[in-house]
């Protein structure tokens, strides 16, 4: 098959001591970042994005996705030893987790998490290795109305399958996508909302606003808490890791199901918190035994780190193959491309084969190495939460500072990144989520230059959108997604009244 | 096998949990959302004097981002309203004193930091934010505070402006050594 001669390619890509030596330091600092409070995989990636400037994409491209799957770990080692979920998709582990560590068999719940997390990307890159082509080929035929509509597609799941309130995802997505509009306007050259100041003629930069709404207010509302810990420590033995392995294909099917809830959700736009929830209920709800869900059971580890992990790695699928990001995380890395002067979207299969294939390669590369290396460093890592937060703070805070400013070398870029920081913290507290504004502002432009392009190619006919079965069924299904809440009810309802007799109150 | 070993890092000045609220969640959403409103009605403006018709090629600069802030606006209004029409919903502290003094504590000496960072550089402003903020909000001894920051910036400014080439903003201190 064709994938295999391009995924072996991949890999003789990869193979030089450099490459692997910045997959070590990716690993490693994205398991610090996942085990620190106040920091977490978009965080990171965000903030150490600057070091990759000068690298050449393929490197940089390798160790930011190994801070991820690091992120991805570490989220693990503070979830089971302290019961602190580092991410939101850690959450579900903790229900098991943290009471097996204080049975005393921190160990074990570590290497069940280790391995399934393992499972779960694995299984993802697997999906990816062997759709993503197809899908970019096929997307090669898209124009910008095709385009206009996937992304409207994107924006419009968000809002009706998210768990938010309406309001506040459209007010997230519509201020993104406004802010991602200021500055010189790309199609005819004028300039808009910049209300005459210099500094916003270059627009408001994507990761500057990433960096404040996820670094600068997570530490803001890190410091709300109480920052006392009082945890276990473990050291993984070979009897220990031999002993869960010996019984995990007893749970084949979790790991199954898992990593296909999991594949789905991630590529599913903003489906990734959902994704690990979803994997540890299924797993208790087809439990023989539901009972001992939430006690120190091994299975209520597996199902959701497998889960999440899935979810996190397929959400690079869609912005490979289509230049659109399924996650935080992946938006920040779609980002991330478009500084080395890669333009995402399909083409990319085709003019930097080498980038995608080295990318997808080091997907393999980069789980073994972490799950090898969090199977031996866990004690260190575990110590890192000793170090005081009066500490950990400020130089969050300052690599934040240099993550900003290092993008367009201006200072007004720190200040921006302040109130991005600011405003991050306020609409976390009032429950505006986050991740659709960062969707649309790395989104807005290339949606709106798609809309407009589709626009003049029309003549500005708005029936464009449905001309052909392809970008009609898209736009159709987009806005069937977006009235999902009231469709749903609709047919809820109807279905209701056609059989009285089986309603459950 | 587990070696067994806890972990305990302790909080000394953690925020109480009966500490009075500062301000209601309410009153916050209500604020925001009048921000909202008033941001999307100048950004409508604007758009509008730009030009939020069509040409004869399509639509003119300001369309699209028009239209968006006729959305925001309405979403914020609608959020206004459900705000008037549910009195009981946000009554929760949006903050309490203790939180909004820790939260100062982090805020202050960010925003100080940035200030710094236009006159003495990131790095010798960064030196001073670490050191000062472990020594005063963390109460970590001052040597401890001076030794730690300075190995920090050191390795920062060794990784960014030597190793990897990315140019941060150089003060008077920088210039001394020569750079």
């Amino acid at each position: 098959m064709e994938a295999f001669t391009l995924l072996a390619h991949g890999f003789v890509v990869l193979l030089t001591w450099k490459t692997l030596a910045l997959m070590m330091v990716g690993l490693v600092l994205g398991i610090f970042v996942g085990v620190l409070p106040g920091l977490g995989g978009p965080n990171g990636v965000a903030i150490l994005l600057p070091l990759t400037f000068t690298m050449d994409p393929t490197s940089a491209i390798v160790m930011l996705s190994c801070i991820y799957w690091g992120a991805l770990f570490g989220g693990a080692i503070t979830s089971i030893l302290f019961n602190i979920p580092g991410e939101a998709w850690s959450v579900a582990t903790t229900f098991d987790g943290y009471p097996m560590a204080q049975q005393g068999r921190a160990a074990e719940a570590l290497t069940a998490a280790f391995t399934s997390s393992f499972i779960g990307s694995l299984f993802a890159v697997l999906l990816i290795t062997f759709l993503a082509p197809g899908i970019a080929s096929f997307a090669l035929q898209f124009g910008p109305p095709e385009f206009f509509s996937v992304y409207l597609l994107t924006f419009c799941s968000f809002v009706g399958l998210g768990r938010e309130a309406k309001h506040k995802t459209i007010i997230s997505m519509a201020l993104g996508l406004l802010l991602a509009g200021v500055g010189m306007d790309t199609v005819s050259g004028q300039l808009r909302m910049t209300f005459g100041f210099s500094d916003l003629l270059r627009g408001i930069n994507f990761l500057v606003a990433v960096i404040g709404l996820f670094g600068i207010s997570e530490i803001l509302l890190t410091m709300e808490e109480r920052l006392a810990l009082r945890g276990h420590s473990a050291r993984i033995s070979l009897r220990v890791l031999w002993n869960v392995w010996k019984d995990m294909p007893r749970y084949w099917i979790t790991l199954l199901r898992s990593s296909a809830i999991g594949a789905w959700l991630g590529i599913t736009p903003g489906g990734a918190i959902a994704a690990s929830f979803m994997g540890y209920n299924l797993a208790k709800r087809f439990s023989k035994d539901p009972e001992s869900f939430g006690k120190g059971r091994i299975e209520g580890v597996f199902a959701p780190e497998t889960a999440a992990h899935a979810s996190g790695t397929a959400a690079l699928l869609p912005m490979l193959a289509l230049g659109i990001p399924g996650s935080g995380t992946a938006a920040i890395l779609l980002g991330g491309l478009m500084v080395w002067g890669l333009n995402p979207g399909p083409l990319l299969f085709v003019e930097h084969k080498d980038f995608v294939w080295g990318l997808i390669a080091s997907m393999y590369l980069g789980n073994i190495v972490g799950l090898v290396l969090v199977l031996t460093t866990v004690p260190v890592f575990a110590a890192v939460l000793r170090v005081p937060f009066a500490a950990i703070a400020p130089m969050i805070v300052v690599s934040c500072a240099i993550g900003a400013y290092a993008i367009q070398n201006a200072m007004f870029d720190i200040w921006l990144m302040l109130l991005f920081g600011v405003v991050g913290y306020v609409f976390k507290k009032i429950g505006i989520p986050l991740a659709p504004f960062t969707l649309a502002l790395v989104l807005g432009s290339r949606a709106e230059d798609a809309f407009r392009l589709a626009m003049i190619g029309a003549g500005g006919d708005l029936r464009v959108f449905w001309s052909n079965s392809l970008v009609g069924s898209i736009t159709t299904l987009a806005f069937i997604l977006l009235f999902w809440p009231v469709i749903s009810k609709a047919v809820g309802r109807v279905s209701e009244l056609l059989q009285p007799a089986k309603r459950t109150g | 096998m587990s070696s067994e070993t806890e972990i305990a890092v302790e909080d000394p000045t953690a925020p109480a949990e009966d500490s009075p609220p500062v301000t209601s969640t309410r009153v916050v959403e209500i604020a925001v959302y009048l921000v909202l409103v008033a941001l999307a009605l100048l950004l409508a403006f604007d758009n509008w004097r730009t030009g939020m018709g069509w040409a004869s090629d399509g639509p003119q600069a300001g369309y699209f981002p028009f239209y968006l802030s006729v959305i925001l606006a309405g979403a914020s209004l609608y959020g206004l309203g459900t705000m008037f029409f549910n009195p009981s919903e946000g009554r929760e502290a949006f903050v309490t004193r203790d939180q909004l003094r820790r939260v100062m504590q982090v805020f202050v000496p960010t925003f100080l930091f940035c200030l710094f960072t236009q006159w003495l550089g990131l790095y010798v402003a960064s030196f001073v934010l670490i050191a000062g903020f472990m020594w005063m909000v963390g109460r970590i001894a001052l040597w401890k505070s001076l030794l730690t920051s300075f190995v920090f910036s050191m390795i920062m400014f060794v990784t960014f402006e030597i190793a990897f080439d990315v140019i941060m903003p150089k003060g008077p201190i920088e210039a001394l050594f020569g750079y």
